[in-house]
């Protein structure tokens, strides 16, 4: 009778002891050194894993920084603090870098774009662009089927009622995931503090853009004339501002005729709405 | 039914494909729906699987034919298989954290989860209750686990397809998973008695 209780207890005691030492022994035996700055370094990262940094997720930047193969302020999402904090864990000074926000260049809501026919088709933009280039008459026109918002891992973009993406800049963290996802490539980085931008993209002549959308850019070279900082200028048909020249004076805003240059911060409304200044603007037929 | 005298690619084919782990014997679903929504994770915990079932399956053959079997202990079966699995999984894990690097952080993070998945325990059983010798076991248990990677890995590719489709609200996310999986669990019935398996 006690052997009938003693042998199982035993065996299966045995089995256990047995077992733990072996873990014992190869947890000695295949103990990994992993450096102490590594943990610090991963623990002072954000933790995402969105890879904008370049690097297979958190870890594989944790190791390039400890390894001294990577800068201390790879990471957009950790921004200025993140890269404060590692260059204290790696002892060297913290180059900052301005923090990038995404900007999506269109506005032309489904009430001012026009289109060429009726989409039915998979909701996803990259389907669209394959088909004939999407429904849109404008061929860098926002597709509005929410690619970037699937993309993105923080809330931070999302397509308005008018069917235009609208970047949320206080929570978008610069990520690029957004950038990547659209197949227009609509969607750019630009300092957090440039509030002048402009939301359009069309390479197309002045009387064709005017066809194909209300607000789109004409080319006029309004905002290169009047200028004083030379930081605006039509390349290719289409008006770019050179960051680092603007100073943000907001004369291009309001000469704009397209109302196509916006001030970001100054009215945020406006941005891929149909808010007032668009509908002041050249209206439908 | 698996036999004895059976040849070793009918063992794998019926492992693998007419008695499927997941779709025919409905074992580890949980891995099988948490796991498949993408075909990047399905193909990794798939690999997992694989390994592991094979290293725990070994251990666990051992086991039983050398110390439960002289001992008369056939009722520890259970216990004692839960307690070699949890200890091999966890071996492996700081194995091959050792030695493959690479391949642990592909792999890492599955291993875990492997500890606590029935299909391994399933697979250690099956081969004691078809009375297989240890090669025979092992081929069994590479149809098991390439079964179920087969299974995962398909049905993340129709999952990725079914986020895109337009699906009624109602149905979005795991209810349209379980319709799928019990379309493909029909489809899988149709190899029923295959080579008299």
């Amino acid at each position: 009778m006690i052997l009938m209780i003693l042998i199982p207890v035993l065996v299966l005691g045995l089995l256990g002891v047995a077992f733990a030492a072996l873990l014992a022994v190869s947890n000695k035996t295949f103990a990994v050194q992993v450096n102490p700055k590594l943990e610090a370094v991963l623990a002072a990262l954000p933790g995402s894993n969105c890879g904008a940094c370049g690097f297979a997720g958190c870890l594989g930047y944790a190791e390039a920084v400890v390894a001294v193969k990577a800068g201390v302020n790879g990471c957009l999402v950790g921004g200025s603090s993140a890269a404060a904090r590692i260059a204290e864990i790696m002892g060297t000074a913290a180059e900052f870098r301005e923090q990038e926000v995404a900007f999506v260049a269109c506005r032309a809501g489904r009430s001012i774009s026009r289109t060429k026919f009726e989409y039915e088709g998979v909701a996803d933009c990259q389907a669209a662009a394959v088909l004939f280039g999407g429904d849109k008459s404008c061929a860098w026109g926002c597709l509005g089927l929410r690619s970037c918002e699937r993309a993105c891992t923080f809330d931070a973009i999302h397509v308005n009622e008018e069917g235009v993406a609208v970047v949320d800049r206080a929570k978008c963290t610069g990520c690029t995931k957004c950038v990547k996802s659209c197949p227009r490539d609509l969607i750019y980085m630009v300092p957090k503090s440039q509030a002048v931008l402009v939301a359009c993209m069309n390479h197309d002549r002045g009387k064709r853009a005017k066809e194909v959308c209300d607000i789109a850019c004409t080319a006029c070279k309004i905002c290169e004339k009047n200028c004083p900082d030379d930081a605006i200028h039509v390349i290719d048909n289409l008006a770019v501002i050179d960051f680092a020249k603007c100073t943000q004076c907001n004369i291009c805003v309001e000469k704009c005729p397209q109302t196509t240059i916006i001030n970001n911060a100054r009215a945020a409304g406006r941005v891929g709405g149909t808010a007032e200044p668009v509908a002041a603007g050249a209206g439908r037929e | 039914m698996i036999s004895q005298d059976m040849g070793l690619f009918l063992i794998f084919l019926s492992a693998m494909i007419v008695n499927n782990i997941l779709l025919i014997r409905f074992i580890a679903l949980c891995s099988f729906f948490g796991i498949s929504n993408s075909m990047q994770t399905s193909v990794g915990m798939g690999f997992a699987v694989v390994f592991v079932m094979i290293m725990a399956t070994t251990i666990s053959w051992l086991v039983y034919h050398y110390l439960l079997v002289p001992f008369d202990l056939l009722y520890l079966r259970t216990a004692s298989f839960i307690l070699t699995i949890a200890t091999f999984v966890q071996l492996e894990e700081m194995f091959i954290r050792k030695m493959f690097p690479p391949l642990y952080r592909a792999m890492g993070i599955y291993l875990p989860l492997i500890v606590v998945n029935c299909a391994v325990l399933a697979a250690a059983f099956l081969v004691i209750d078809y009375n297989l010798g240890l090669v025979k076991s092992l081929i069994y248990t590479l149809g098991v686990g390439f079964g179920y990677f087969f299974a995962i890995v398909m049905f993340a590719g129709i999952r990725e397809r079914t986020n895109m489709a337009p699906i009624s609200k109602s149905f979005q996310g795991y209810p349209i998973a379980f319709i799928t999986a019990s379309l493909m669990s029909l489809a899988f019935l149709g190899f029923k008695g295959l080579f008299g398996l």
